[in-house]
C-alpha cells in the first residue's frame, strides 16, 4: 500500500475516470500526450487501438471498457455488483472516500465480476479498477472474488481475471488482509477442482493483491510496462538505501525473473485468450474419459 | 482516542520480548532444526524443524528477530525473504506426509522489503503459502507473539486456530505506513494505530483469531507450560477432526463485512 503515493497519476487520463477526456482544445480534435514518447496522439485513435500508443504505451483503462473490449458483445453478465463496502470499523474518513469514489466512478466498488464469453469460450471473468480506490481489496472486494470463484468451481468454468491494485486496503484493517487468505482459499479449490484460472496482470498490480490471487494463476499474463511487485518502489529505496535496477518491477523485469508467462499487449490479448481457453476446454490431448 | 493501541505496538515491537526461538526451546524438547528451502537458500529469518510436544511430534516454524545487535542482523530483525516463505512451506508439506500438526509463532514487523526479496518473488512465495496452507490436512496452529506485520504475518496464520499474546498486533501496514499515506503524517501514527483496530481485542471482537493469551510471567517457566497445556488440549481436539480443512475453508470465508446496495438504486 506504501505505493499509493507513487502510483500518483502522471497524467490526465490516470487521475480519473471522469478526467479521462482531456481539455477540449479550441480547433482540431482533441490529443493526449503520451508520457512514454511525448506524441501528441488525437484521442480518437487512441480509442480505436484500445488506448495503447503508436510507441507500445499502455494508458489506464477503466473495468467496463476492458469487459466490452475482451468479452463477445453482449455476452457479459455481471454477479455480485451489490456487494460493497460499508465502513465496518468506522474508519475516520472512509465513508467519505467511498462516497466520492462512487459518485466519480460510477462504480459501487473496485472490481466488476461476472460471466461472459471470449472467443465463443464460456468463462467466469473478473475485473478490477484502478479509478476506485486504486483497486485497493477491502471486504467486498475479497468478497467478490471468492464468491466468483466459488461459481466457478459449481458451474465448472475457467477464470479470466484482469489485476490492478494498490494492495489491501487500509481502512479495513484486518478484514482487508483476512480477504488474501480466503481468496487464496477460493482458488485453490477451484485450482483443486481441475479447472483453469488465467491471470492477467496490468499497470500496477502490486502489494497484498500481488501477495494472493494475482500470483496464483494456472498461467500468468502481464500488458507491457506494468509495474508488477509486491512492496512499493520508493518503501525498498527507502529501506535499503540501493538505487533500483532499471525496469525494476516492470513486467518485463518480472517476466526476466520467472514469475509471468508471457507479456501480451492489449491489442492481442482477447485472441490469445480466447486461443489459451480453448485449448483448455475439453481439447486437450487425451480426451476426458480416455484414460 | 484511545492511546492503547499504539502502546500496544510499542511493546509487541521491544527488543526484551521472548522471541520465537525462546517460544522454540520453552515449549517443545528436543528440537531439531531443518534448513532451506530447497530452491536458493536458507533464510534466517524463518526458523523451523521437528520437535516434540507432550507425546507426540510436531513441525515448528518461527520467525525470529534475534535479541542482542549482532543476533537482529543476523536474523534480519525478523523480516523474511521469499526463501523463508519457501522453507516454511517446504517443512509444512512435509509435516503434512508425516502426519504431524505445524505450530507456527509469528513476529515479523512484515515480509522483507528490498531488491532481491523482490526478484526472487515475495508476492508470489506469499501467495502460496495462502493457497497451501488452506488444505493442508494436518492441524495448524498459529500464535502471534509479537508484531504480525500484514501479508507477511499471514503467510504462516492460515491455520486452524490463531492465538495471539495479549500485547502482540496484527495489522494490514503499519500505523506509521497507514498515517503517513492517508495523512502524509507519519506522526499521527497513534490515530492511526486506533483506527486499523490491531490489538488483540479487536482481532477477537472480528473474529480473526481465537484466543487471546495471557502474558502474565512472560518469559518464566509458567508462562511457556501454560501455552504448551493449551497446545497439548488444543491440538487433542484438532486432531480427530475429519473436516479440519472445510472447517479452516470457512473459517476465513466468513471474515468480512460488505453492504449489499438496494438494488433499485443500482
Amino acid at each position: 500500500m506504501a505505493l499509493i503515493n507513487f502510483l500518483k497519476p502522471k497524467n490526465q487520463l490516470e487521475e480519473g475516470g471522469r478526467s479521462a477526456a482531456p481539455v477540449q482544445q479550441d480547433e482540431g480534435e482533441p490529443e493526449k500526450k503520451c508520457p512514454n514518447c511525448h506524441r501528441d496522439i488525437p484521442l480518437s485513435r487512441l480509442w480505436a487501438n484500445n488506448l495503447v500508443c503508436a510507441c507500445g504505451y499502455h494508458f489506464r483503462m477503466k473495468a467496463r471498457q476492458r469487459i466490452k473490449m475482451i468479452a463477445d458483445k453482449e455476452s457479459f453478465h455481471e454477479l455480485f455488483g451489490d456487494m460493497k463496502s460499508d465502513n465496518p470499523l468506522n474508519f475516520p474518513g472512509y465513508k467519505d472516500k467511498l462516497e466520492t469514489v462512487r459518485a466519480a466512478s460510477g462504480e459501487e466498488e473496485a472490481v466488476v465480476c461476472g460471466t461472459a464469453r471470449i472467443g465463443k469460450q464460456e468463462c467466469c471473468l473478473f475485473v478490477m479498477e484502478s479509478y476506485f480506490m486504486m483497486g485497493s481489496m477491502g471486504t467486498a472486494v475479497g468478497e467478490k472474488i471468492t464468491s466468483l470463484f466459488e461459481y466457478a468451481v459449481a458451474h465448472r468454468l475457467p477464470v479470466v481475471g484482469f489485476t490492478v491494485s494498490g494492495g489491501a486496503r487500509m481502512q479495513e484493517g484486518l478484514l482487508s488482509l483476512m480477504q488474501m487468505a480466503k481468496t487464496s482459499a477460493a482458488v485453490k479449490r477451484h485450482s483443486d477442482a481441475g479447472l483453469l484460472y488465467i491471470a492477467v496482470l496490468t499497470n500496477p498490480t502490486t502489494g497484498g493483491v500481488t501477495a494472493s490471487f494475482a500470483m496464483e494463476g494456472d498461467i500468468i499474463l502481464a500488458e507491457p510496462g506494468a509495474t508488477v511487485g509486491f512492496a512499493g518502489a520508493r518503501v525498498i529505496e527507502q529501506t535499503t538505501r540501493k538505487t533500483l535496477p532499471k525496469e525494476f518491477q516492470k513486467s518485463e523485469f518480472v517476466l526476466a525473473h520467472g514469475f509471468v508467462d508471457s507479456i501480451v499487449s492489449r491489442n492481442n490479448q482477447r485472441r490469445l485468450l480466447a486461443d489459451l481457453l480453448k485449448m483448455h476446454n475439453g481439447g486437450g490431448y487425451f480426451e476426458s474419459g480416455t484414460l | 482516542m484511545s492511546q492503547v493501541p499504539y502502546s500496544r505496538v510499542k511493546l509487541a515491537r521491544d527488543n526484551s520480548r521472548p522471541t520465537g526461538l525462546d517460544y522454540i526451546r520453552n515449549i517443545f524438547k528436543g528440537f531439531i532444526e531443518f534448513h532451506g528451502d530447497r530452491r536458493y537458500g536458507d533464510d534466517p529469518a524463518v526458523v523451523g524443524g521437528i520437535a516434540r510436544l507432550g507425546g507426540s511430534f510436531v513441525t515448528v516454524i518461527a520467525i525470529e528477530k534475534g535479541h542482542t545487535a549482532k543476533e537482529r542482523t543476523y536474523r534480519n530483525f525478523g523480516a523474511p525473504h521469499p526463501e523463508g516463505y519457501r522453507k516454511a512451506l517446504r517443512l509444512m508439506k512435509q509435516a503434512e506426509k508425516f502426519g504431524r500438526p505445524i505450530i507456527c509463532f509469528v513476529d515479523t514487523s512484515g515480509a522483507y522489503c528490498g531488491i532481491g526479496a523482490e526478484e526472487r518473488g515475495q508476492g508470489q512465495a506469499i501467495a502460496e503459502n495462502l493457497m497451501e496452507m488452506s488444505t493442508l490436512c494436518v492441524p495448524i496452529i498459529s500464535i502471534l507473539i509479537g508484531e504480525g506485520g500484514s501479508g507477511g504475518a499471514l503467510a504462516l496464520a492460515v491455520a486452524d486456530r490463531v492465538w495471539m499474546l495479549q500485547n502482540a498486533v496484527y495489522s494490514v501496514i503499519s500505523p506509521e505506513g497507514c498515517a503517513s499515506i492517508l495523512w502524509k503524517d507519519a506522526g499521527k501514527a497513534e490515530v492511526a494505530a486506533a483506527s486499523l483496530r490491531l490489538t488483540a481485542e479487536d482481532a477477537k471482537s472480528l473474529g480473526v483469531i481465537e484466543r487471546i493469551l495471557s502474558e502474565n510471567e512472560i518469559g518464566k517457566k509458567e508462562f511457556y507450560d501454560r501455552i504448551r497445556a493449551l497446545l497439548i488440549e488444543e491440538l487433542s481436539g484438532l486432531s480427530g477432526d475429519l473436516d479440519l480443512v472445510g472447517k479452516r475453508y470457512d473459517r476465513f470465508r466468513q471474515l468480512g463485512a460488505w453492504a449489499v446496495a438496494n438494488k433499485e438504486s443500482l
